[in-house]
């Protein structure tokens, strides 16, 4: 699904991904892991097709996610570590999300439901009004209404409390058959029930990928 | 299509309900409404009275703060939701950066429109309830001015916004732009340069290519092309073309100059690393 072929990213003279290779295939779910500064976030956003490469590529089921970033980005969900201070209302993010990703928003309705969020009660606040843990509920439930095949989670949990973990990763499990989940993760412990390959990044590069 | 109306939409509404509209419209509104109340329109000064005075005394001040509203309001828009990390969320979603790109800036041109031409709106309203004469020519005028000036500083402004990541050193080169431009009206830097005995031509280039003084020409142009209030390379463009010419240069001019902004813009965006 994912490949990733001699991928180099450098910010000035600051070499962020160092000739990365590697491949992720269905029903993989991987725990990215590695030291702030390793390349991680680099690599989830080349994944997304937000930076261009220095050398090499990233294919997306054959595509470029620069090139073809709108078929790329309908099969990919993603959650990032910090919930961004969006000012539109809860109702107007889901507005641009059923409409611009098709996203039907009844199943967003029905995922913040499973995650303990009354979403209807709070339909005219922005956003960025939510507390941490509210938001990151709601973009968890936006990422499994999407129904992508390639799920990627940054520090997915950072703001959420242990019964909204529980429930998160009961979710998952519904939801994981013919996927690639991505966790970028400081704390393997947190994903280790979820994942089956784990793979450590330090100063731009691979330095270990194991199945589990 | 749908989306970018989706787009245009959502960054309208947003925008309506910040701070900076409120005050943004408070201040042109604000503007008519001092007019009235200081009797302007019951004053003859030079030779302007009534709703024609109160319009063109409305255009000389939003000549100098209608592009540094939308310069420093507008400027941010990408550069800001790229620094907040609220891009690369917005843009993990299967919307092209053609639509993303282009509906931000259809929803802020109508944000930054509107309340300009309904400020004035409201002054011919207001004026032809007190029984004064409504000069149509001028107001049809202004109306295509605040257009043409609009579309161009917002060009500037997306084009800034598309190549700067901090939204801080976005509003230091808007706020550059701004007296840049405004040092090079005739009012001010022009005329030291003729007292200097710069070459005539290049005077007049200088002046012409500036969107704010074919703003402030234009806004005169209406009037007596004698008035000595105009300044010399005003006086000089009038007295060497013909209304009508200068007119439809001054809508088109910042008009097409904000569009390629726009585009370079836009070309940047695509090409650049987005978050």
């Amino acid at each position: 699904m994912i490949k990733v072929s001699n991928l180099t990213k450098k910010f000035g003279s600051n070499t962020s991904l160092d000739n990365v290779n590697c491949e992720f295939n269905k029903n993989e779910s991987i725990a990215l892991m590695g030291a702030n500064g390793a390349g991680k976030t680099t690599l989830i956003r080349s994944i997304l097709g937000y930076y261009h490469p220095n050398d090499g590529e990233v294919l997306i089921n054959g595509m470029n996610p620069i090139k073809e970033r709108v078929k790329v980005l309908e099969n990919i969900s993603f959650v990032p570590q910090l919930p961004p201070p969006i000012k539109l209302s809860i109702d107007e993010l889901m507005q641009y999300i059923s409409v611009g990703a098709k996203v039907d928003r009844d199943l967003i309705m029905h995922y913040a439901n499973e995650m303990k969020l009354d979403v209807s009660a709070n339909l005219n606040k922005s956003f960025f009004k939510l507390s941490g843990g509210m938001k990151q509920k709601l973009l968890i439930a936006i990422s499994l209404a999407k129904k992508s095949d390639i799920i990627i989670y940054d520090e997915p949990t950072a703001n959420l409390d242990p019964k909204a973990r529980d429930d998160f990763y009961r979710l998952l499990k519904q939801n994981e058959d013919e996927k690639v989940l991505l966790f970028v993760t400081h704390r393997l412990e947190e994903v280790k029930d979820l994942v089956n390959r784990q793979i450590y990044m330090d100063l731009g590069k691979i330095v270990s990928d194991d199945k589990v | 299509m749908k989306n970018l109306s989706l787009i245009a939409y959502l960054d309208l509404k947003e925008s309506i309900r910040a701070k900076w509209f409120v005050v943004y419209s408070l201040v042109f509104g604000g503007l008519i409404a001092l007019f009235f109340i200081a009797g302007v329109t019951e004053s003859q000064v030079m030779g302007f009275s009534g709703l024609s005075r109160l319009l063109l005394m409305y255009i000389q001040i939003t000549i100098v703060i209608l592009p540094i509203f939308i310069l420093i309001t507008t400027v941010r828009s990408i550069s800001g939701d790229r620094d907040s990390h609220v891009l690369e969320y917005m843009l993990s979603f299967p919307i092209s950066l053609k639509q993303y790109y282009w509906g931000k800036i259809i929803g802020r041109f109508i944000t930054v429109y509107l309340p300009v031409i309904f400020a004035m709106i409201i002054a011919i309203i207001y004026g032809a309830f007190k029984g004064a004469s409504i000069p149509w020519d001028i107001f049809f005028l202004y109306t295509g001015l605040l257009f043409a000036m609009s579309a161009a500083f917002l060009g500037i402004a997306f084009f800034i916004s598309s190549f700067v990541k901090s939204s801080e050193v976005a509003l230091g080169i808007a706020f550059f732009i701004w007296i840049f431009l405004l040092a090079f009206i005739d009012i001010a830097l022009i005329s030291l340069m003729m007292q200097q005995r710069f070459n005539e031509e290049l005077i007049i280039f200088m002046a012409m290519i500036n969107p704010m003084e074919i703003f402030r020409v234009a806004a005169i142009s209406l009037f007596d092309p004698e008035l000595t209030v105009m300044g010399p390379v005003a006086f000089y463009i009038l007295d060497s073309m013909s209304q009508t010419v200068f007119v439809l240069l001054s809508i088109g001019y910042p008009l097409v100059l904000g569009l390629l902004f726009a585009f370079f813009g836009y070309k940047i965006f695509e090409k650049k690393d987005l978050v």
